[in-house]
């Protein structure tokens, strides 16, 4: 990252629930992060490490018991800093966000963001239906119910639910829960899309190695509160050994590539996806026949 | 005669949309047959509205077929007598664990099965000692289920079934809602249950890592059953698998890829074991 | 907030308590809290405490806990008191225009404070100590006659049950889609009432179809378990009395008698 000024940034960010009471848990440790613009990050760890007091910092939802978070310079908690502003800022879809859905009809339910915004309907409208359109829903299904949608359809609305309100930085909690494989690729590649087309700063929760190594630039690792390895896909899987002890793993392809290169097969051990390791694989083959 | 047969099984239902009328009729499962040997484990894929939770809930009689014949240990499901043996003998496990524990307490939920089947009371506690010990949660016994995880939760359910004394159980995407290493706890109280306690398989899910031990499987697309097969012809098909919207173990999408390069491999590969002693 | 109420959830340790009969301790909450009402003047009131703290200590369950149930209760509590503090005539201590406090508001106000938060603590020492699978059953047990009048006594006590059972879950559930919907703009706190009212609708209709989906899962499940109704049902923990059962309600009738006496004679103190 050059010197431009991050759009987050968290200071020595310490967050304990119940503070003062004999209940209290630490949640995050000192954590210091700095997110850029346009970055696409994956934020991995398992259940209870951290990582959702994490990204609840980021747009205001939770405030840190210790430390800054800084919106573009702004500490977020200096008088008259406007929280609600920096929630349509950075947008944040929880996991299951099918399950936020209330209004009779699919446009009505995604243009609740924008209007708590303040924005005038017609504009509201105008950017519901373009979200809509964006997340890969016909126009056909604006009038329907949103619980008469499948399991699919609906994440979908939601996730334009947040789009609507035009957000720089996209955070996703798991959106792929409950997907089926097909639906999984839909979500991701749309995600991946809003980036490259909108140039959307996106933060990816998941617990699939896989899915962060295919799309993410960059991972954040969080075990007890703390963020552990910040790096690309290569960096952080280098680790594996590392990340086995704390309960994760790295994509199949990283164990293929290092047991092949245990039994002499000179491939790039720090593939992390399988387009990747099929060249790698395939050059090594090349190598070894020519000898 | 298999544990659990179907003959053409299929299943409509009647739809009502909001703005019309008339209702829509939904074809659900369409001649489906089965044939599973006791002590199998059978895992299903399909994608999301493929009718695999439909096949599910006709091998626990919560539907019944509206055409075709499907029988449990040779019970018809349709006969009414015969409900509760049927769904004694076949239990089922749901995806979301919070929605289907019973009881407050651990133990208390295990024993709502034994207690429906009218067992006596110290029947009811052996049974739920057994199946406490068997998914390996006789240490929470008496927690609230709420301050397990969602990996405990969902063996308390399989608990539960497994107390019933099934015959086979069928588990309706049991690890959807669960992170990784929940996953891996469930799979392994399930391969346990198969492997030691003989009790029939039906695993429904669509990870496909969790289909590579079973003994077949069924791939379900528009309510049929359109490929059987052991996991490594199954997963040999790639193609044939992406059309209907699943994927395939990372490996074997390598191994596929590899082949198509022209690396000689064999098919259906899926492990890495079996990648890398192929390759070197 | 969900973690606040402790109203309803058992507290697992093994106490006296926690072993009673549910029938026992269901009798003795009611014989507590009748006891609440029939007892009088500082000594009377003394008593009714100096039993709830006995019941605190022998139920093993950490006092803190128990208190926390109060502060649930706190604003009622509050409310309660300043109405009857303002409201009750008699000889004025201190006057403001329309406000003011009489003798009898201030000892009104004080008795029945006391009456509540007690009447709260002690039924939430029966339902930490019990759980309310037990509870349930303590009902349907008790109320068996009531099923010759027709009364679905087991179908009552199994709802009872299972609400019990949701509600932590309901309450998760309620934070969960607040939060959301706070991150999507919702504002829950300002306004006037009736925008406040309105603004509840994204938090509401969300969970009540969440709440029919877990029911509608939860009856198939229930079904799928052979669930039939209560004919033809055996219990894991059937109730059978046991002799301290019978110590416990001796204990209870004691306790009674003891109220009764403050009630004749304990009058004049306050």
């Amino acid at each position: 990252m050059e010197t431009k000024q991050p759009i987050l940034e968290l200071k020595n960010v310490s967050f304990t629930y119940g503070t003062g009471t004999a209940y209290a848990v630490s949640a995050l440790e000192q954590v210091d992060l700095k997110i850029g613009e346009g970055e696409f990050i994956g934020i991995i760890g398992h259940t209870g490490s951290g990582k959702s007091t994490l990204i609840q910092q980021l747009n205001g939802l939770m405030q840190p018991t210790e430390g800054q978070v800084l919106y573009r310079g702004q500490d977020i908690r200096e008088k008259g800093f406007d929280l609600r502003h920096l929630r349509t800022r950075v947008g944040l879809v929880f996991q299951y966000p099918e399950n936020q859905l209330f209004e009779t009809d699919v446009l009505t339910d995604v243009m609740f963001g924008p209007k708590n915004q303040g924005l005038a309907p017609d504009e509201a409208r105008e950017r519901a239906a373009k979200a809509l359109l964006q997340v890969g829903m016909p126009e056909e299904l604006f009038t329907t119910s949103p619980f008469e949608l499948s399991g699919g359809q609906k994440r979908r609305v939601a996730i334009a639910g947040v789009l609507a309100m035009d957000p720089e930085v996209l955070i996703l909690d798991e959106p792929t829960a409950g997907l089926d494989p097909h639906g999984r690729d839909e979500v991701l590649g749309l995600i991946r899309d809003l980036r490259d087309e909108r140039g959307i700063t996106i933060i990816l929760v998941s617990h699939s190695m896989e899915d962060v190594a295919d799309y993410a630039d960059r991972l954040l690792v969080v075990d007890g509160g703390k963020i552990v390895f910040d790096g690309t896909p290569r960096e952080v899987f280098a680790h594996y050994r590392e990340l086995e002890q704390i309960g994760l793993a790295a994509p199949q392809v990283t164990y293929i590539m290092h047991a092949l290169k245990e039994k002499g097969l000179l491939v790039d051990t720090s593939c992390t996806t399988v387009e990747e390791a099929k060249e790698s694989i395939l050059q090594a083959l090349a190598k070894r026949s020519s000898l | 005669m298999g544990i659990i047969q179907a003959l053409g099984l299929g299943f409509e239902y009647q739809k009502y949309r909001e703005d019309s009328e008339t209702p829509e009729t939904v074809r659900a499962l369409n001649g489906v047959d089965l044939d599973v040997e006791p002590g199998e484990f059978i895992a299903i894929l399909g994608h999301n509205g493929s009718g695999k939770s439909t096949l599910a809930k006709h091998i626990n009689a919560l539907l019944v077929p509206t055409k075709g014949t499907m029988w449990v240990d040779g019970i018809d499901t349709k006969s009414e007598d015969d409900l509760w043996r049927v769904r004694q003998k076949a239990g089922m496990v749901f995806q979301n664990p919070d929605n289907q524990i019973i009881g407050t307490i651990v133990e208390e939920d295990v024993g709502f099965g034994p207690e429906n089947l009218g067992l006596p009371t110290e029947k009811i506690w052996e049974r739920v000692n057994d199946a406490l010990v068997k998914v390996g949660m006789e240490k929470h016994r008496d927690k609230s289920p709420n301050r397990l995880s969602g990996g405990q939760k969902q063996r308390v359910a399989i608990a539960g079934v497994v107390a019933m004394h099934p015959d086979c159980i069928v588990l309706d995407e049991p690890t959807a809602m669960l992170d990784p290493n929940g996953r891996q706890e469930v799979l392994k109280v399930v391969r346990e249950l198969n492997e030691k306690e003989h009790v029939t398989v039906i695993l429904i899910t669509h990870y496909m890592e969790e289909v590579v031990h079973a003994d077949r499987v069924f791939v379900m697309d528009r309510g049929e059953v359109v490929m059987t097969g052991t996991p490594r012809e199954i997963f040999s098909q790639v193609e044939k698998l992406k059309s209907y919207r699943l994927d395939v173990p990372q490996v074997t999408e390598l191994a596929y890829e590899l082949r198509c390069a022209g690396v000689s491999l064999p098919e259906g590969i899926l492990t890495v074991d079996e990648l890398v002693a192929a390759l070197a | 907030m969900a973690r606040e109420i402790t109203l309803g959830q058992y507290y697992p340790v093994n106490s006296i308590l926690h072993r009673l009969d549910p029938r026992v301790k269901f009798v003795g909450t009611i014989v507590y809290i009748a006891a609440l009402f029939l007892v009088n003047g500082v000594l009377g009131y003394a008593f009714a405490v100096a039993a709830l703290a006995a019941l605190i200590v022998l139920s093993k369950v950490p006092a803190k806990f128990i208190l926390k149930s109060v502060r649930g209760i706190l604003f009622i509590l509050i409310v309660t008191m300043f109405f009857n503090l303002l409201l009750t005539p008699g000889d004025i201590l201190w006057q403001f225009g329309i406000l003011r406090i009489t003798r009898q508001g201030v000892v009104t106000a004080l008795r029945m404070g006391l009456r509540l938060a007690c009447l709260v603590t002690g039924s939430s020492i029966m339902t930490l100590t019990t759980t309310p699978n037990q509870l349930t059953d303590a009902m349907e047990n008790l109320f068996t006659p009531l099923k010759l009048l027709h009364v679905p006594v087991h179908e009552i006590s199994m709802m009872m049950s299972i609400a019990l059972r949701f509600i932590p879950i309901l309450m998760e559930e309620t934070d969960k889609i607040q939060k959301a919907q706070i991150a999507r703009g919702a504002d829950f706190e300002s306004g006037n009432l009736l925008k406040r009212v309105r603004g509840m609708i994204p938090l509401l209709v969300p969970l009540f179809v969440s709440a029919f989906r877990r029911a509608n899962d939860l009856a198939l499940a229930m079904e799928a378990r052979c669930y039939h109704g209560g004919s033809g049902r055996t219990q894991m923990k059937p109730l059978r009395y046991q002799r301290r059962d019978l110590i416990a309600f001796l204990v209870m009738a004691v306790f009674l008698g003891i109220c009764i006496c403050f009630r004749i004679f304990g009058g004049g103190w306050i």
